[in-house]
């Protein structure tokens, strides 16, 4: 009996002492960093990493919304980075802990004021664009030659996607995404809130949901990859991947990224710190850490994102910085647009809008 | 007093895993969506006359304002009554031949019955993805074979969540209907065929009447948790796929309205009470049998 009590006393002891170990939970996007960079933060400060990943938003907000997620660092995209701060569910960051603060680039910031209109509570990790991740010569053996895949005419034309069902395509699982293309496609302004505008997207959706195999958020990188489908509509650095790891496997897959003519979304994925953060000082370190600029580069030349670090820019390899996908030049630049956040009301019939458009019920 | 103890047990059970819970869902069913942490108010620090004031049925009246929530209801059901059916189907034969097996096999039989428990639910989904897609071993074997030229099209289609469930709760049939078949006397088809039935015969009028326990446990097993499955809908499933349980998740995760969704929630349970009961019944009229 006593020593049964000694063990529990001991064991009770030791999971004292591992909590006393600094620690810090970083929940992020699945496929997101180059997992060298974690072991390097590891060696670095001695602060033991937990890494998870999420792969939607709405995943992450649930977590944030309900409070005591046990995360020190989440990484929100730019509508639900301002939701989320309006809801409290971020402490302001702590400049003097941030001495990487100065490599930050301008001109992401600034954009990001939109979200975070101090910039008092978030950091921008990766941005960039959502388009159409093509499977060439599929599409050309379908399409012809002259396939429009530069154009969300590829996606939104029914005519072009009953002839690309067969070989599948995928969308994101997100109207915040779709219906601001769906916008642009029929010449409307894509950041509309106007919920009367907004449903003139459905028809435009609906007549060619029919034809998509799967709405989804990740499963499209492998798919892509493996051949399983031709198109995705998809985000630019994910779609890269695919292109690279069907390189990597000799498939005879080749993949491009194209961000649509029509204007494509340009979004920002930014490190908080949620308000009940069990370890705000560790999360601080670990966010200068990631802005430190060599870091910063290591994980924008894995994921083939671009980042809002301007100080990284030097260490990027030819293939990120020289790549107008990832970087896009000042004439596609002009051609991205921003979006805001839905209030509730439109939020509801947003999601039912897309409930109806993907299972037409 | 001993015995008094020993019945408060399981009500203390009920109490806290059933009831407890069930009255925050139906709270949180009653409240109105906010922007906060948590997002809905009122919530228990504001005073419990402000609780009671602002509460309202007006989420469960919103349910019954657009046909989604009933069509997935109805979905749901049929999906889970079709999976039950087809699991039937495919687990009294199975159970049927482990009760007729030889006495040596029958410890082999049920450890294969039980062993995919081993590996992680998740994982065998998963498994089932990479069997179903199009480039996936189904449909490279149909094609080795020559029976189809181009790929069957099954995974994100009903067909595949049909699958997913009978695959996930085949065990949950088998083994209450082997228990039923097992304890059934042998002499009792014998008798039968003495008295002049064929063996088809004596199967339909003996051995199915006296499985029938079997059979209604197990179906009860299988029908229950496949009305609000939610992962293999979503995995394996289609965008035409519509169960309550993706609806669910809807409500929770994109519309972040809490209050409906708990609406949605409380409704589902009231669909389960009745098979709940039904199946408590049976049990209870065989234990009185068995007495």
């Amino acid at each position: 009996m006593t020593n049964r009590v000694l063990g529990i006393a001991a064991v009770v002891a030791l999971t004292a002492g591992a909590s006393v170990a600094e620690e810090v939970r970083v929940y992020n996007w699945s496929d997101y960093i180059d997992e060298a960079l974690l072991e390097k933060f590891e060696a670095e400060t001695g602060i033991e990493l937990v890494y998870d990943v999420f792969d939607s938003n709405e995943v992450l907000e649930t977590k944030m919304l309900a409070g005591g997620s046990g995360y020190d660092v989440v990484v929100p995209s730019g509508t639900f980075l301002q939701r989320q701060i309006s809801a409290g569910a971020f402490q302001k960051l702590d400049t003097s802990k941030l001495s990487n603060m100065d490599n930050m680039w301008d001109t992401i910031n600034d954009r990001l004021k939109k979200y975070d209109p101090e910039g008092a509570y978030a950091i921008n990790y990766m941005w960039g664009t959502t388009g159409l991740g093509v499977n060439i010569n599929k599409v050309k053996e379908v399409l012809g030659d002259d396939a429009p895949v530069d154009s969300l005419a590829l996606v939104l034309d029914p005519a072009n996607m009953e002839k690309l069902q067969d070989c599948g395509v995928h969308f994101l699982d997100s109207p915040a995404e779709l219906i601001p293309a769906a916008l642009a496609y029929i010449g409307e302004d894509p950041d509309s809130q106007d919920p009367d505008v907004i449903a003139k997207t459905e028809a435009v959706l609906s007549a060619v949901s029919p034809y998509v195999q799967k709405f989804h958020s990740s499963e499209y990188i492998n798919a892509l990859a493996n051949g399983d489908i031709c198109v995705a509509v998809g985000w630019s650095g994910d779609v890269l991947q695919a292109r690279d790891r069907a390189a990597e496997a000799d498939n005879g897959v080749e993949i491009e990224y194209y961000a649509p003519k029509e204007g494509a979304l340009m979004w920002f994925d930014n490190m908080a710190i949620p308000v009940d953060a069990p370890n705000p000082d560790a999360a601080h370190k670990f966010l200068n850490f990631i802005m430190d600029a060599q870091n910063m580069a290591a994980a924008s030349n894995y994921v083939y994102y671009a980042n809002g670090n301007k100080a990284s820019q030097e260490f990027l390899v030819e293939d990120v910085i020289g790549d107008v996908a990832i970087y896009p030049d000042a004439a596609t630049l002009e051609n991205l647009y921003t979006t805001s956040p839905y209030s509730p009301k439109v939020q509801r019939g947003v999601t039912r809008m897309w409930t109806k458009i993907k299972s037409g019920t | 007093m001993r015995r008094t103890t020993l019945i408060l047990i399981p009500y203390l059970w009920l109490l806290v895993l059933f009831f407890a819970p069930f009255l925050i869902v139906l709270k949180i069913s009653l409240s109105d969506a906010a922007l906060s942490i948590p997002p809905y108010t009122p919530q228990l620090k504001d005073g419990i006359s402000a609780l009671i004031r602002e509460l309202d049925f007006e989420n469960f009246v919103f349910l019954t304002e657009d046909d989604l929530y009933w069509k997935a209801y109805l979905s749901s059901l049929r999906i889970a009554f079709f999976s039950t059916v087809l699991t039937l189907l495919v687990g009294y034969p199975i159970a049927y031949g482990m009760a007729k097996a030889p006495d040596e096999w029958r410890a082999t039989l049920m450890m294969l019955v039980i062993l995919p428990f081993w590996t992680s639910f998740l994982i065998r989904v998963y498994a089932w993805m990479g069997i179903l897609s199009n480039e996936g071993l189904l449909n490279q074997m149909l094609m080795w074979l020559g029976i189809t030229s181009e790929p069957l099209v099954i995974l994100n289609t009903t067909t595949a969540v049909y699958i997913g469930i009978v695959y996930t709760y085949l065990p949950f049939m088998i083994l209450p209907i082997y228990a039923a078949l097992d304890r059934l006397d042998a002499s009792l088809d014998e008798a039968a065929q003495d008295l002049g039935c064929t063996r088809t015969q004596a199967f339909w009028l003996v051995t199915i009447p006296l499985s029938k326990n079997g059979i209604v446990a197990g179906s009860f097993l299988v029908f229950i948790p496949a009305l609000g499955e939610f992962v293999i809908p979503s995995l394996l499933g289609g965008s035409g796929t519509l169960m309550i349980g993706k609806v669910l998740w809807e409500e929770f995760f994109n519309n972040r309205d809490w209050p409906v969704a708990s609406a949605v929630a409380v409704i589902l349970l009231l669909i389960l009470i009745l098979p709940i009961v039904l199946f408590q019944r049976n049990q209870q009229k065989q234990q009185e049998a068995e007495q």
